[in-house]
């Protein structure tokens, strides 16, 4: 006890003294991240949150794992209303106009003084910028984003008799190697498989894209959800399993879509490029990676999720919350993220990262979804968002369930928005 | 002195209920007060002042088609998972109660469900229903039938989920059942022997009657159950495909969070409480009375 008790007096009085020095003029920041794919990407978070902590000891950060993207924004406006909002956090890409509508966010251009805080808004894609921009400001940064890519199963295509290397490239491709590995299983093994719970507005809007159709305007007020282009769309998808029996009945359940293929139940199934590292470290076959087929053009959405600054902090909280994002998304760590999940570099800078050539050179599906931004679009982003994905998911659904015909479920699923957006048409 | 003693006892006996008042107040009252308020508004649009309408949410809600459709789910919800889930849970109940080698270890079995998170639970039995590399497919497929999209197909999605709620829900009210066999006197059943009476007529007449306060117990809790279902729809289903398996508390709650249209969410919860009301009314009228208390 009498040796003890100077060292526990020493510990308490350093205790003290660094605690004094951190709350000196030090900046307490919040924020709320989602995670929508397998892997133990909170760790990853936690990891980057202390390194950053250490490189700036004046900026305390408290990273809050929130559930998927819904449960995220919804912790985030829950803790708004309460008067505890947070100072920053990642969010869906589009939820954009809710933020805005609900006064929630402020714009990126507001926040940067410096020309090197200029530049480094300026350094992302700017296919990954389109759904965090209204009105010619910048709103959203791009932190965990991804398009949609299509994974194969050599080993299952070399069986069926095709060539292993090829993906398809177009629609009819995609069916006829769908049904090909189908009938050489046997009926064992589907062709192939695309999600329909979850964000089946999401799979869609590539399907439609890739027909040449936009689902939804600049501004976010109208959707084009009943265009022949988007008919023929959805009439292919359902076409795959009651034309060319190479993808179940019925709708294909996001969260177990990844088992299903790493379990060889299916030869190809369309996700999100978040799923990679996981993929690669599971599969015990050979697999690809390759940019969606095309109809009249390639295609696919971008995805995932933002960061953005809270219009309730304080200007000195704002500042230390950018400084905190420009940490996150420099090249570096960009590369470091996009290696240990799968989504993607979010600017040039981070694919030029030694890190990541060499990863892409090792591991060259790890490019293609930014090879894809290419032929990328925004995600499905109106005003009353939630409502209408909502209804153009009811619609997909009931297409594929066969309840109604895909004229018919995207009929309704206009009607249904155009009442909702009435009002901001006007 | 007789007066201040009254006082006394007063003042010790609201301070008694201090706690509960102000609890119910703050998470129950007040919330329902409040809700019902914003049941009658209309938010303006972008920060334009709210607008008193009267009954004209209602008036919309009624007209809304998913709406019905979801309250039907949920009352065959009701009707599939209340009085399932309430004889699985007697019978096991009788079962364990009896003479039986490893009694422990089945009657841990049959309460293990309800130990497991709901979330985690979902998760599970999201991939007993995957429809190629499922437990239930592949059990159908060693019988050689073909497999069921048993979350995917709009006829079934429904009944899908009801199987997992029983599952969930019968160990736990097993436990209630298990205990009041349990508490029940053995002189009845040695009275019933002494007489000759046959197994099935002692459960009918006896046993069953004097677990009526259990099962008046249990139902309510089922009946509770059925009504605020939200955790394991938005692992298995999202209340899809095409609102198929969609529940009225998840519909409040895709209304309040999901659309930001809390007035829709404040409706759809006061006709809720007011259906409820009603269901408690029934009960302490009728079902009360019939219940005989040991």
């Amino acid at each position: 006890m009498r040796l003890r008790t100077p060292f526990a007096m020493t510990a308490l009085a350093a205790g003290l003294l660094s605690a004094a020095q951190v709350n000196a003029d030090s900046v307490d920041l919040t924020m709320y991240y989602p995670v929508a794919v397998g892997g133990a990407l909170t760790d990853v978070v936690d990891n980057l949150v202390e390194e950053f902590e250490s490189e700036h000891p004046d900026i305390n950060v408290e990273a809050i794992y929130a559930g998927n993207y819904d449960d995220t924004r919804v912790r985030a406006m829950s803790a708004m209303e309460a008067g505890d909002t947070p100072q920053l956090s990642v969010m869906f890409s589009i939820d954009l106009y809710e933020l805005i509508e609900q006064n929630a966010i402020v714009a990126f251009d507001d926040l940067v003084e410096t020309d090197e805080e200029r530049e480094w808004l300026d350094g992302f894609y700017p296919g990954l910028m389109e759904n965090g921009q209204l009105d010619g400001k910048t709103y959203g940064i791009p932190f965990q984003r991804s398009t949609i890519v299509l994974f194969w199963n050599k080993d299952a295509f070399e069986a069926a008799g095709l060539d292993p290397e090829t993906p398809p490239e177009n629609w009819e491709e995609m069916a006829e190697m769908a049904a090909t590995v189908r009938e050489a299983s046997n009926g064992e093994q589907w062709g192939v498989m695309v999600p329909s719970t979850g964000y089946p507005y999401w799979m869609f809007q590539a399907f439609a894209f890739q027909n040449g159709h936009r689902l939804m305007s600049e501004d976010g007020t109208e959707v084009y959800f009943d265009d022949p282009a988007a008919v023929e769309a959805l009439e292919y998808w359902v076409s795959l399993a009651t034309e060319h029996n190479a993808m179940p009945d019925g709708t294909i359940e996001w969260g177990t879509l990844r088992q299903n293929f790493l379990e060889e139940s299916t030869a190809m199934m369309w996700h999100t490029t978040g799923n990679l590292t996981a993929v690669r470290s599971e599969a015990n076959f050979d697999f690809g990676v390759a940019m969606l087929p095309m109809k009249t053009q390639r295609g696919s959405p971008t995805g995932g999720g933002n960061f953005y600054i809270f219009e309730d902090a304080t200007e000195e909280e704002q500042r230390a919350a950018m400084t905190f994002i420009r940490w996150m998304t420099a090249p570096e760590r960009a590369a470091a993220w996009s290696i240990e999940t799968g989504y993607m570099g979010v600017s040039p800078a981070a694919y030029e990262t030694d890190a990541l050539q060499g990863y892409v050179e090792e591991f060259p599906p790890a490019a293609v979804a930014r090879d894809q931004l290419e032929h990328g679009t925004a995600e499905l982003s109106t005003y009353q968002g939630g409502r209408i994905r909502r209804a153009l998911d009811n619609a997909v659904q009931a297409a594929l369930t066969g309840q109604m015909t895909p004229q018919e479920a995207l009929s309704q699923a206009q009607q249904e928005a155009d009442s909702v957006l009435r009002r901001y048409a006007r | 002195m007789s007066f201040t003693n009254h006082r006394k006892m007063q003042l010790y006996g609201s301070l008694l209920l201090l706690p509960a008042a102000l609890l119910l107040t703050t998470f129950a009252y007040l919330p329902t007060v409040t809700t019902v308020i914003n049941s009658l508004f209309l938010p303006g649009f972008r920060g334009a002042p709210t607008e008193f309408v009267g009954l004209e949410n209602y008036q919309v809600l009624f007209d809304d088609p998913t709406f019905w459709q979801v309250a039907r789910n949920n009352l065959l919800y009701a009707l599939g998972t209340i009085p399932t889930s309430i004889a699985l849970a007697l019978g096991m109940a009788l079962f364990v109660n009896g003479k039986l080698r490893g009694r422990g270890f089945v009657r841990m079995a049959y309460f293990t469900p309800t130990i497991l998170p709901m979330i985690a639970a979902a998760n599970i039995w999201m991939f007993f229903y995957a429809p190629q590399i499922g437990l239930f497919n592949s059990l159908l497929g060693m019988l050689g039938f073909s497999g069921v999209n048993w979350l995917g197909d709009p006829s079934v999605a429904l009944s899908s989920v009801i199987v997992m709620s029983v599952w969930k829900e019968a160990g736990f009210f097993m436990i209630f059942y298990l205990a009041a066999l349990q508490s029940m006197p053995p002189e009845l059943k040695e009275a019933a022997d002494l007489e000759g009476t046959s197994r099935w007529s002692f459960f009918w007449r006896v046993t069953f009657p004097l677990l009526m306060p259990t099962t008046l117990f249990v139902l309510i809790n089922a009946l509770i159950n059925s009504v605020r279902v939200v955790d394991h729809l938005f692992i298995l289903t999202k209340g899809g495909p095409n609102n198929a398996t969609n529940l009225l508390l998840y519909y409040v709650y895709e209304n309040a969070f999901s659309f930001f249209d809390r007035t829709t969410a404040a409706t759809i919860t006061v006709v809720i409480l007011l259906v409820l009301a009603v269901v408690a009314t029934l009960k302490f009228t009728i079902l009360d009375r019939r219940t005989h208390y040991q």
